[in-house]
């Protein structure tokens, strides 16, 4: 088990996402960790991980990117942990860390490319990466969450979204898949516990860990609204009131193209999508416009007044 | 073996046709899974197997899809979801719980078709998935 000590008080990766479309993951995860007591130092000029556009065409350049914001939350900040609250940015630094460990050349490159740019490289082991998920379970743990719950979820019935960044590959996560109190890769549960934690009801969900489509959004948008739609449907059949998401880029997508698939194929769905950290900060007592609800496409105002979560 | 496109309308019909002939809807379903990956497969010069695996060929055929770099494996789940929902309905008597498994499993079977055929024929998409690079190099 981790140290929950180390987790109070971390180096905060937003990441691209976090500062544009996905802005109210940004607002309700400093607001969540300002009520549970938590601590985040955002890295200092901090850039992008090189997200999916730059490992496409040079990867040794994103693991670069990614040891760089590494190396400044490590060398510069003394951090031990950084937690990247976007998919995308985790599995980069994960991966990062995962290359660094295993790789020669990737090594080769890293220093080069950190000498030339005049800061000190970053070496394998100096920080853990961890989620956001992570960070609130692991700093908080499910006993003290629970005696903070000041709004119980009670009524709402949720379908917990991991996406597909969260826990592939595999093998650059080996803190997960290490039995009672770990994460799991094929059937994560952190989100759930958290919610089921606030006294939301968490349905039973197939497609968790399955595709959004965002890396198809703009060559092949069609497809992409249809595996959004896909995953709205089997929200939806399977009771959930609401979608929990936790990357910037899965709730945006299942956002867009849920109107999209109303325009493009006449197909309607009306399950909301809220990032769980906004329905964690609902239960902590914080105010909607506290956790940037007001920011979402989805309006699930009227549902939590309806289920009697929102006065 | 039948393309994307009437996979996914197969799968369509199967989740409102077949409600009264449950036993033999699980089947068809885990056959329409079969067909998406054999599509794959195909389309990556192999010859799909017909082995099993934890007895299941939709298990196997994924693996065969998956092996080698890069292997981000995102539609594992998904089959494994997809054989889940068929012994569903295989082991249960209960016509509620098992048509509900079938509307549920058709949903599961049409993302694994989409997610694969989206892969399969749009240029670009990025090499995080196991299999589009190799697809893409050979010029498919």
């Amino acid at each position: 088990m981790p140290e929950p000590k180390k987790y109070k008080r971390v180096a905060y990766y937003p990441g691209c996402a976090l500062e544009g479309t996905g802005h109210a993951y940004n607002r309700s995860t400093k607001a969540v960790g300002k009520a549970l007591g938590l601590k985040l130092d955002e890295v200092k000029n901090w850039n992008c991980c090189g997200a999916m556009e730059v490992k496409n065409i040079d990867p040794k350049l994103q693991t670069y990117l990614s040891s760089r914001v590494l190396s400044i939350a490590a060398n510069q900040m003394n951090h031990k942990v950084v937690m990247a609250p976007c998919n995308g940015c985790y599995h980069n630094l994960k991966k990062a860390e995962y290359d660094l460990t295993h790789d020669p050349d990737s090594r080769k490159v890293v220093k080069k490319l950190s000498d030339k740019a005049g800061h000190q490289t970053y070496e394998a082991g100096q920080a853990e990466t961890i989620h956001a998920l992570d960070w609130i379970k692991e700093a908080i743990g499910e006993e003290r969450l629970k005696s903070l719950i000041t709004n119980s979820l009670s009524g709402l019935k949720v379908a917990n979204y991991y996406g597909c960044m969260y826990t592939r590959p595999r093998h650059i996560f080996p803190e997960k898949d290490q039995g009672p109190g770990s994460e799991s890769t094929s059937q994560p549960h952190f989100m759930d516990d958290l919610l089921a934690v606030a006294g939301a009801e968490n349905v039973n969900f197939p497609l968790k860990t399955a595709c959004c489509g965002g890396a198809h959004t703009l060559s092949d948008s069609d497809t992409s609204t249809k595996l959004v739609l896909n995953i709205l449907r089997a929200a939806e059949f399977a009771g959930a009131d609401v979608i929990a998401t936790e990357c910037p880029t899965c709730h945006s997508g299942l956002e867009m193209h849920q109107i999209r698939a109303e325009k493009k194929f006449g197909e309607k769905t009306n399950v909301n999508i809220m990032y769980f950290t906004q329905l964690l900060g609902l239960a902590l007592g914080l105010k909607p416009r506290k956790l940037g609800i007001h920011e979402n496409i989805s309006d699930s105002m009227q549902m939590m007044i309806e289920k009697r979560i929102l006065p | 073996m039948r393309s994307f496109d009437e996979i996914e309308d197969h799968i369509d019909q199967l989740s409102v046709d077949h409600q009264s002939d449950l036993t033999n809807a699980a089947q068809k379903l885990l056959q329409l899974g079969e067909e998406t990956l054999e599509n794959w497969i195909f389309a990556r010069g192999q010859t799909p197997t017909n082995e099993t695996r934890e007895g299941f060929r939709l298990l196997a055929l994924h693996r065969q899809g998956a092996r080698g770099e890069p292997s981000f494996n995102a539609c594992r789940e998904t089959c494994r979801e997809l054989v889940y929902h068929y012994n569903l309905m295989a082991e249960c008597n209960d016509e509620i719980q098992n048509a509900r498994a079938l509307k549920m499993g058709c949903l599961v079977a049409k993302h694994l078709c989409l997610f694969v055929s989206g892969k399969s024929q749009a240029e670009e998409l990025g090499e995080f998935c196991c299999s589009s690079k190799p697809l893409r190099s050979n010029g498919n």
